[in-house]
């Protein structure tokens, strides 16, 4: 009888949660709504990043494919005669003994205009040039054609001309075989390039062979750009060499540009308007993590009888305190994973939508758990000392 | 009068010059002995103000004395923490309340197992014991049911099972009655006659007169103060 000190039992993992659960069961249409709260918030997050993401992804994606590897060399405007000059007959050629470069092509603007035929007026070129191409180009660019051939050593010596995109559309060419009236003679449509995001401005061209450009437009052989696309990694040496090797004599003149840093840009842009979108969602979040602790306030003053039976049932303060944090985990955690649900449907949608490939990163969704369960643990560490601090006397008392 | 009724047993209940008073001066408990020995049933009467909500809660270890010694199974209540009491109390004793604190939407069966919650059984050990007491309280066949499901009684009987599982030392009964027709009331008192008969030290709290005069032992209270004791008048 007269034993040792009685000691309080320790409630197993299982008792705590199927504790935390009843005050849950009892009340679905509350804890819906004060689940919702924490759902609104962590799905506004998980949908903001995983859009971001998406877009990303996007971004990534075109830049896998078209490559990030790509310069152009453009010389630079004469100090002398304020035109714009032209490298040396071969300059690609030169660029290409470069180490790490993989392929070179070399484009050179001829003078003529593009027409449909001789009956439109020579003012009326539509924005559309008409350059010189070696038969590198297509490779260099990993263009690729929609219709017809490419430029070759045999068909490139005769008035054959392959038409840009851009070109082909508002010349209002559609097949091959057809005849484009450049500068002063007809040349015949041997192929239509497919879209090339990369280079905006051969989409816009009237390409014909080297050959057949000396032969028929007067060209005199100099590139006025040269193409230089480098192996993985040797981007910015190469980047660093090309003015000196392809104009040895002015290369403060030679302009190298690179394509792709304005799809990077993007990809940068996107991320910053996150930051923003995600603060809103934080504030969802923390006022769903208020909404969480006012129930939990409310259902302590409610449940005074129940603290006041389960203390005389033998419930420690410590116990009282536990069930009340354990309540408030659960309907943050429950409100948790349904705003991460809801925040990935909504990503696949708008993605979906959007013709994006959707991304839910891993790291949005530990960090709207862990989110999830520091706003349910303060949410719920008030509350549950008021109910633990209750006297069990009073809170048995028939009001 | 019960046969298990023995004066002779080892005191559940020891109460020394018991004082309790509140802020303001007010004595609820003016200095009480009482000793209640195991396997008596007793019930403590008085009308209200009289003190005896304060002496259940001073007995089931709820609320401590102003001054004076309470033993409660053995424990000197001042020498134990609170979490300690607690243990005592998932451990040793049994409340059966006037409004009887079922917890809705859990079945009758849950609720009595809820009762064993704190004393550190698993589920099953107490979803097994709590079946048995309420086969013996007779709710076998409504183990299922949900409080709003049972009618006054037999919540109360529900209530009783909660407090008996796990055989504590002591069970204390606020006006157990206090919410019931006379017929409900009248088999509520049977079981804690039965279950008396069966072993279990039961106190009785109460302003019924009648219900009080069923008991073996009545310790009659008012001002705070015991103002008459069957057992001490018999000895």
């Amino acid at each position: 009888m007269r034993a040792a000190r009685p000691r309080p039992a320790r409630l197993s993992a299982a008792d705590v949660l199927r504790t935390g659960a009843a005050g849950l069961r009892t009340r679905p249409a509350r804890v819906v709504l004060s689940a919702l709260g924490i759902a609104i918030g962590i799905a506004t997050m998980i949908s903001v990043v995983g859009i971001s993401a998406s877009g990303k992804a996007d971004v990534q994606r075109r830049l896998d494919r078209l490559g990030t590897d790509l310069l152009v060399a453009s010389p630079g405007v004469s100090l002398l005669t304020g035109e714009k000059a032209a490298f040396t007959p071969g300059a690609e050629k030169t660029a290409r003994r470069i180490e790490g470069v993989e392929h070179s092509a070399a484009t050179g603007t001829l003078t003529g205009t593009v027409r449909r035929s001789d009956k439109i007026p020579e003012e009326d070129t539509g924005g559309i040039t008409a350059q010189a191409a070696t038969e590198t180009l297509l490779a260099t660019l990993r263009g690729e054609l929609r219709r017809g051939t490419w430029l070759n050593a045999g068909n490139g010596r005769f008035p054959s001309v392959v038409l840009g995109s851009v070109a082909a559309r508002r010349l209002g060419v559609d097949e091959i075989g057809r005849q484009v009236f450049i500068a002063d003679r007809y040349f015949t449509v041997i192929g239509i390039l497919a879209p090339l995001p990369l280079a905006p401005e051969i989409e816009r061209s009237a390409l014909t062979g080297w050959d057949a450009a000396r032969e028929y437009l007067r060209f005199d052989g100099r590139p006025t750009s040269v193409y230089a696309r480098s192996a993985d990694g040797a981007v910015s040496r190469v980047r660093g060499l090309l003015p000196r090797t392809i104009d040895p004599r002015n290369p403060q003149d030679v302009k190298v540009t690179d394509p792709s840093a304005a799809l990077q840009a993007k990809a940068a842009a996107t991320g910053a308007f996150t930051d923003l979108l995600l603060g809103l969602g934080a504030v969802a979040l923390l006022v769903g993590g208020v909404g969480v602790a006012n129930t939990m306030v409310v259902s302590v003053l409610e449940r005074r009888h129940e603290i006041g039976l389960r203390r005389s049932l033998g419930a420690t303060r410590g116990h009282v305190r536990l069930q009340f944090v354990t309540e408030s985990l659960l309907l943050s955690v429950l409100g948790g994973a349904a705003g991460m649900v809801l925040g990935s449907l909504a990503t696949a949608a708008y993605a979906a939508s959007a013709g994006l490939p959707p991304v839910v990163p891993v790291w949005s969704i530990s960090a709207g758990f862990a989110a999830t369960l520091a706003i349910g643990t303060l949410a719920g560490l008030y509350p549950a000392v008021r109910a633990a601090r209750l006297s069990p006397t009073t809170a048995l008392q028939t009001p | 009068m019960s046969p298990a009724t023995s004066p002779s047993g080892e005191p559940v209940v020891e109460l020394t010059a018991v004082r309790k008073e509140y802020p303001g001066g007010v004595a609820a408990l003016a200095g009480v002995d009482l000793t209640v020995r195991r396997g008596e049933m007793t019930a403590i009467v008085g009308p209200s103000g009289s003190g005896k909500s304060t002496l259940l809660h001073i007995v089931g270890t709820l609320d401590r004395p102003s001054s004076g010694s309470v033993r409660i199974a053995g424990h000197e209540v001042a020498d134990l923490r609170d979490r300690e009491l607690s243990a005592l109390r998932a451990q040793s004793l049994g409340f059966v309340f006037q409004s009887f604190h079922l917890a809705p939407g859990v079945s009758a069966l849950d609720n009595v197992a809820d009762g064993l919650l704190y004393s550190g059984r698993p589920l099953r050990t107490r979803r097994r014991e709590a079946a048995e007491v309420l086969e013996r309280v007779g709710l076998a066949d409504r183990m299922a049911h949900r409080p709003h499901e049972l009618s006054g009684g037999q919540k109360q009987r529900a209530a009783i099972a909660r407090a008996i599982a796990g055989d504590p030392v002591l069970l204390l009964a606020d006006e157990p009655t206090g919410a019931l027709d006379t017929a409900s009331g009248d088999a509520v008192m049977a079981l804690l006659h039965d279950l008396n008969a069966g072993g279990t030290t039961i106190a009785v709290i109460t302003h019924d007169h009648e219900i009080a005069a069923t008991l073996p032992r009545r310790v009659r209270l008012r001002d705070g103060l015991i103002v008459s004791d069957t057992a001490r008048a018999a000895a």
